[in-house]
């Protein structure tokens, strides 16, 4: 297992300053949700961020990411700057989406970042699409598509893997099993809840990882990416994650037991585990997590600025970017 | 124009686009189901496997929200995808792309993408299909901001409309009735691009303007036809773009002809008939001298016998009769 992978100290450095970073930022985000300052639904990934931080280090810029709308993450572990991602929270025309999307609609098409999709199942579709524009164009590139478990109950699900398979398109299928849909867990929601077997129905590779080891995560996420980058089809990776926190800020957890989060946690999430290994491995120590800490800490304060000092956009543009200028023939 | 013309249906005249804009983009592809080796279910795409290969002309399982998805995702991916739906009542399984993410990505990412993806769909009953295959839903689509719908209910807009739509970098849907697939008229050899945000008098006529679109247009030719024998000069407007629509079409006509009736054969309520007369009279009221009427589907599932689908449906006796109320000659 992953235990054994060598990491050199630049490399674990990254990966724990991409985990830290997104967790200091969501708990920024809670924060601000608790004054007001960001509304609408909002879901935190804590618990989760390895995967993010794992998986978006397989892929070049020229690969696309159909995300969920849980993607603060994705789109932090992407590239899209801290401001933009913040200033989209608070509305702000500044925002990655300009104020449009909020926090469950982060775009960016310099990243080839295509949101946050609050359709859950929507993004598989649009994913295979991706994929066969690639395929038709002869281009190298790779989709990956991130759902979560919940998905894998919906249509969209088997029709995209099919049809992926059928046409052998260049995407790797990414299910962030987090145990819970909303409130409904999995084994109350599937007669099947090995997900990656389904994989099997569709010919093609499926495969499971310990959503809590970031190391692991990398290593199954790269050598998926090369396998469908070469041409091999699409594969369908399982992560087995767990949310910390509630489903969205509005969610009171009547569904599971608090003893349940607390055994979670106690077990360790990512964040806990890879610093406990980082340290044992003599990847890094205490001084280094709290160097990383301060830069974490002062790029979320400058990005609360931005967000804070931005414009709202005009009322007048209300109407702005539903159709496309056209030069018409 | 040559003044050359060819006898086409409205089946061929989309297949001529069709061949036409695959020849002429290689970013153009067409897909759906039974468009390949089948030809197509209404035969719209017969022989373009042939031409065109397997990879353009692109069978789907039954999966229409993963096919209807996938165009929209090759659209945003830099293709110039053409995905027919067999019917209305199939696009159902695809409403979810359709309006959750082709409508709504440019608006919701700020401006970022765009999806210039066209989606093709038979609509209509009038064959005897019963409920489930007899669906009226344009107005549904024309509901959405973000989507542009067409019915085209000409030969010449069967062979235009599409090949505009390709240059729009918008979504496109466009309802073709399932009745007018063998529809037969003359077409200019030249004929190509046409309008698709405009509408268009088909009958000029001073007394009433009949307004409608795609299967029922030439149901309101021949009421009106039948309306000049008895001394009424109905205008025949047919809308052709559903959303947007054509406004200032509607109003200079029913400004010139002082009373109107609207022909759709989608449901009475909640109708595109109804957002009609609603536009006219919030803008056009005081011009007006009667006061308007509608013939659209009576509020039934559409049933198989012959007699009761025709009961259900407009139909030239009731379009004249209603005009002939709005005249004071009921």
């Amino acid at each position: 297992m992953s235990d054994g992978t060598p990491l050199d100290r630049e490399h674990a450095l990254q990966l724990l300053h991409g985990m830290l970073r997104i967790r200091r930022f969501e708990e920024k985000c809670a924060e601000l949700y608790g004054q007001l300052k960001i509304r609408g639904f909002l879901h935190l990934y804590i618990g989760e961020e390895a995967i993010a931080v794992g998986v978006m280090r397989a892929l070049n810029s020229e690969d696309a990411i159909v995300a969920t709308y849980r993607e603060h993450g994705h789109a932090l572990a992407r590239g899209i700057p801290m401001p933009a991602v913040m200033a989209e929270m608070y509305g702000k025309a500044s925002g990655c989406s300009h104020g449009r999307g909020g926090s469950m609609h982060l775009f960016d098409a310099q990243r080839r970042f295509y949101g946050g999709n609050a359709i859950v199942g929507g993004g598989l579709p649009l994913a295979v699409g991706l994929a066969l524009a690639d395929k038709l164009l002869s281009r190298p590139r790779v989709t990956i598509c991130l759902f979560g478990e919940g998905a894998a109950a919906e249509g969209e699900f088997h029709e995209s893997l099919n049809l992926a398979s059928l046409w052998r398109l260049p995407v790797l299928f990414l299910c962030e099993n987090n145990l819970y849909a909303m409130g409904t867990s999995l084994a109350r929601s599937a007669a099947e809840t090995d997900l990656h077997i389904k994989a099997t129905a569709y010919h093609m590779p499926g495969s499971v990882v310990d959503g809590m080891d970031v190391v692991a995560i990398e290593d199954a996420a790269q050598r998926a990416v090369a396998e469908v980058r070469a041409g091999g089809g699409p594969q369908l990776l399982e992560i087995r994650t767990y949310r910390f926190r509630a489903h969205s800020m509005f969610d009171p957890e009547r569904y599971r037991d608090k003893a349940e989060v607390e055994a979670r946690k106690k077990e360790g999430g990512p964040l806990t585990r890879f610093i406990a290994r980082g340290k044992r491995e003599r990847w890094f120590d205490e001084p280094d997590i709290e160097a990383l800490e301060r830069t974490i800490a002062a790029e979320i304060q400058a990005s609360v600025d931005f967000a804070e000092t931005s414009d709202w956009e005009p009322v007048a543009d209300l109407a702005r970017d539903v159709y496309t200028p056209w030069d018409r023939p | 124009m040559s003044g050359a013309t060819t006898k086409t249906s409205y089946r061929e005249a989309l297949r001529a686009a069709m061949r036409e804009a695959l020849k002429a983009d290689p970013r153009v592809f067409l897909m759906g189901e039974d468009v390949g080796r089948y030809g197509g279910a209404y035969a719209v795409s017969l022989g373009l496997i042939e031409e065109f290969g397997p990879e353009r002309i692109r069978d789907t399982p039954l999966s229409e929200s993963a096919f209807v998805g996938a165009g929209i995702g090759a659209a945003l991916g830099g293709m110039r995808p053409i995905v027919e739906i067999m019917t209305v009542n199939f696009s159902l399984l695809a409403l979810d792309q359709i309006l959750n993410t082709a409508a709504t990505i440019r608006h919701m990412s700020g401006g970022q993408f765009s999806v210039p993806v066209v989606i093709r769909m038979a609509t209509g009953a009038g064959r005897q299909l019963a409920a489930q295959h007899s669906h009226s839903l344009e107005n549904w689509y024309a509901h959405i901001p973000g989507l542009r719908v067409v019915a085209p209910a000409t030969i010449e807009d069967a062979r235009g409309m599409l090949t505009t739509a390709l240059t729009c970098p918008d979504p496109v849907v466009i309802f073709e009735h399932a009745t007018l697939y063998n529809l037969e008229g003359e077409l200019a050899s030249d004929a190509g691009a046409v309008d698709i945000e405009r509408a268009a008098i088909r009958r000029t006529g001073r007394d009433l303007t009949l307004i409608t679109y795609g299967g029922s247009l030439p149901k309101c030719i021949e009421a009106a036809n039948i309306l000049a024998a008895e001394g009424i000069e109905a205008e025949v407007l047919d809308l052709r773009s559903l959303r947007p629509l054509d406004d200032d079409a509607i109003f200079a006509s029913v400004r010139r002809t002082r009373r109107f009736v609207v022909v759709d054969e989608g449901w009475r309520s909640g109708s595109l008939a109804g957002e009609i007369i609603a536009r006219v009279i919030e803008t056009a009221f005081y011009d007006l001298d009667a006061v308007p009427a509608r013939v659209c589907s009576e509020e039934v599932p559409i049933p198989y016998a012959k007699h009761l689908e025709d009961a259900a449906l407009p139909q030239v006796d009731k379009i004249v009769r209603a005009v002939k109320t709005v005249m004071g000659r009921g």
